[in-house]
């Protein structure tokens, strides 16, 4: 039996579900528990747990990441909540040098469950400093587990499992995606942290997706569908530890890979990816690994170059004829994705 | 001017009107940037900027758009940007939140919280490297003296005595947490006084009292007695972000809201020139209706200029010689 629910819901279900199973989880951080409950992906936790399990922060980033350190070393499950990736970059000190090492460095004598929840922004002119992904950054770093929930089975069971989870799990959700509605079970079940996913089955060309990209991906899927191309959709899911075992699997069928990742291409985990394919599916490439992503600029405000910094469904669809030399595909009466159907401003 | 409120009075009037401006066309949906407004909190940014001059370097906050006014008053650039523009301050770049406009003193703002404070050190270090004498002042919030970066800088700016002038714009709130739900002590004032920074606070919103107190501070700087620190209260009309009023989400009290409104800026300064400068209300309809021209112009002068051209995303991550 499933049902249908945002993948906000979703967020609000896992962490509610995770602290009536367990005492010593709660969330904390910087307007969390104000009246917009971080774009209500918090609602209901103050009323029902109360300020010791759920409260707002000085705006302390790195200091606030440290205290999660400590509570997590100490026996308690926390749950540190950043509304931008961005502001996490104050946190990289207590992230990279301590969180990550923590347990290797004490010979395994510490364990440190600790869940930060990240949440990337996009669109309405937020500009540079509130748009970045930066998953690959903190994937690069040994000890640090990184995730990007896309549907809202995700949201729900990989959230769960990150809470369970006794490691530092950094958690980077796109936020677009909160009112993305899908399937999820009937009760609350848990997601495995890592291994990609088919989304959308297909047998000409794989795309392996991270985040938002896989809703721009579906989208370039269903169009070159209907042309008889079909196209296969891999959500990578984990970003690390990432585990290309079903990916492999796609691409030594289709022969065709590209990565869409909703980051910058350069130094970025398209470019493990392809590494990876690159290395394991040699012999049955038949052309090399394309990577999409934002272009190499920082995101401008004004629309016509924050609309030529992202990459979405047009620009999978054009590399997907172009690697298949097709001829280029009617999209005059498309209609993809606007966001301004759905908020316009950053909040 | 022969009457010196009066200019006080016309930035905090053209601070005012902008943002007027701003929240009856930004529904039009073609200034497609995020809004941190300043309307109510106009006299700290207006008094300060006044105080200071144009030789002055001012950094700012996403919450500036009455800094960058009252220290530029760049009215046609600073719509430019907001309309995103191709002649905007950053060709449309930047949006709201990252006003800049070095040729008129004002050296940057920025959306992430206190992360322009430590940059005034460095310039006021280059400047007195320089020996010009110029002060540099950095405008924050009350949030932002929750960041360590905050302390820091102040230390260091103690430390070399370099000159600066600390404005911390407490409008009591960072988003809607209160400072007594994220301060573990009463007073920032006696604490930054504990550094070798002098200090001052005003809580009276009134454009003159700020000015002259910036002056006071501005004299311990250029004696060479190292950095000064402003609190000054404050009270911010709309949401943190956007051009609503919010009161509905019943985080403020009405009663503190009454209270300030009561004694808004542009009220107290319009009728002290009245009633204590002499000046005939006429000359200050005569001043508001200059004012109102002006950014009329601005407005409609922005929107007949084009968006830029796609390909300028790529241009400016780099500096490149010509
Ligand atoms: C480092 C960082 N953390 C969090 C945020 C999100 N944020 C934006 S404004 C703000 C509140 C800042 O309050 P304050 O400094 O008092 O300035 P005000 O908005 O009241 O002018 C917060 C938490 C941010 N932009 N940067």
């Amino acid at each position: 039996m499933s049902r249908m629910i945002t993948y906000r819901d979703a967020l609000v279900e896992a962490v509610t579900h995770e602290m009536r199973r367990d005492s010593s989880v709660f969330v904390y951080g910087i307007d969390v528990a104000d009246h917009k409950r971080i774009f209500d992906s918090n609602k209901g936790l103050l009323e029902e747990f109360g300020p010791n399990r759920c409260f707002n922060t000085p705006l302390s980033e790195d200091a606030m990441t440290g205290f999660g350190l400590g509570a997590a070393l100490n026996g308690l499950r926390p749950i540190h909540i950043h509304m931008r990736v961005d502001f996490m970059i104050l946190a990289m000190n207590q992230l990279v040098n301590m969180i990550s090492s923590f347990r290797y460095g004490s010979g395994g004598r510490f364990k440190v469950p600790f869940v930060v929840r990240a949440i990337i922004g996009r669109g309405w002119g937020q500009s540079f400093q509130h748009n970045k992904s930066l998953h690959s950054w903190v994937a690069h770093i040994p000890g640090l587990k990184v995730i990007m929930p896309t549907s809202p089975k995700d949201a729900l069971g990989m959230t769960m499992a990150a809470i369970r989870d006794d490691n530092p799990v950094i958690s980077i959700e796109h936020r677009w995606l909160y009112d993305a509605l899908g399937a999820v079970s009937h009760t609350a079940e848990t997601q495995p942290l890592t291994g990609a996913e088919v989304i959308h089955p297909g047998n000409d060309i794989t795309i392996l997706a991270t985040s938002w990209m896989n809703i721009e991906a579906k989208q370039a899927a269903e169009v070159l569908g209907r042309r008889g191309v079909t196209v296969e959709v891999v959500d990578a899911r984990s970003i690390s530890p990432f585990d290309e075992t079903v990916l492999v699997e796609s691409v030594n069928k289709t022969g065709y890979c590209i990565v869409a990742d909703n980051d910058w291409v350069h130094c970025g985990f398209g470019a493990e990816v392809a590494a990876r394919i690159s290395h394991t599916c040699f012999g049955r490439l038949k052309a090399p690994v394309e990577r999409l992503g934002f272009a190499p600029t920082p995101c401008p405000c004004t629309r016509p170059l924050e609309n030529a910094f992202y990459t979405g469904a047009t620009e999978i669809i054009r590399t997907i004829e172009s690697m298949l030399k097709l001829s280029p595909t009617d999209l005059s009466g498309e209609h993809f994705f606007s966001y301004e159907k759905k908020f316009k401003g950053p909040f | 001017m022969s009457y010196p409120g009066l200019e006080l009075y016309k930035k905090l009037y053209l601070a005012r009107r902008c943002e007027e401006y701003i929240v009856k066309y930004y529904p039009q949906n073609d200034m497609k940037t995020p809004m941190h407004m300043s309307m109510g909190q106009e006299a700290v940014a207006v008094g300060v900027c006044h105080a200071v001059g144009s030789t002055g370097l001012v950094l700012a906050t996403y919450r500036s758009h009455a800094a960058f006014l009252a220290h530029t008053q760049n009215v046609p650039l600073f719509f430019s940007e907001l309309y995103g523009r191709v002649n905007g301050l950053a060709n449309g770049k930047s949006g709201s939140m990252h006003l800049a406009d070095p040729d008129h003193g004002h050296w940057g703002s920025s959306g992430i919280v206190a992360s322009t404070i430590p940059i005034a050190l460095g310039l006021a270090f280059a400047q007195k490297r320089k020996n010009t004498g110029a002060t540099t002042v950095v405008f924050f919030g009350d949030g932002a003296i929750d960041e360590g970066s905050f302390w820091e800088s102040i230390n260091v700016a103690a430390l070399m005595k370099l000159p600066v002038l600390f404005v911390c714009e407490d409008n009591g709130y960072a988003v809607h947490t209160p400072s007594k739900k994220r301060h573990g002590y009463d007073s920032i004032v006696d604490i930054v006084g504990q550094f070798r920074c002098a200090t001052f606070s005003d809580d009276s919103n009134d454009v003159e009292s700020i000015c002259n107190m910036t002056q006071q501070a501005l004299s311990i700087i250029q004696a060479g007695g190292g950095p000064v620190f402003l609190h000054i209260k404050c009270y911010r009309y709309l949401e943190h972000v956007g051009i609503n009023d919010d009161m509905k989400d019943a985080y403020r009290p009405v009663e503190i809201q009454e209270a300030w409104l009561k004694k808004d800026c542009l009220v107290l300064q319009r009728l002290r020139l009245i009633n204590e400068q002499g000046v005939e209300e006429i000359v200050i309809q005569q001043l508001e209706e200059q004012v109102e021209t002006s950014i009329h112009h601005s407005i409609v002068a922005a929107k007949q200029y084009s968006s830029p051209d796609p390909s300028q995303l790529f241009h400016g991550v780099f500096y490149e010689e010509n």
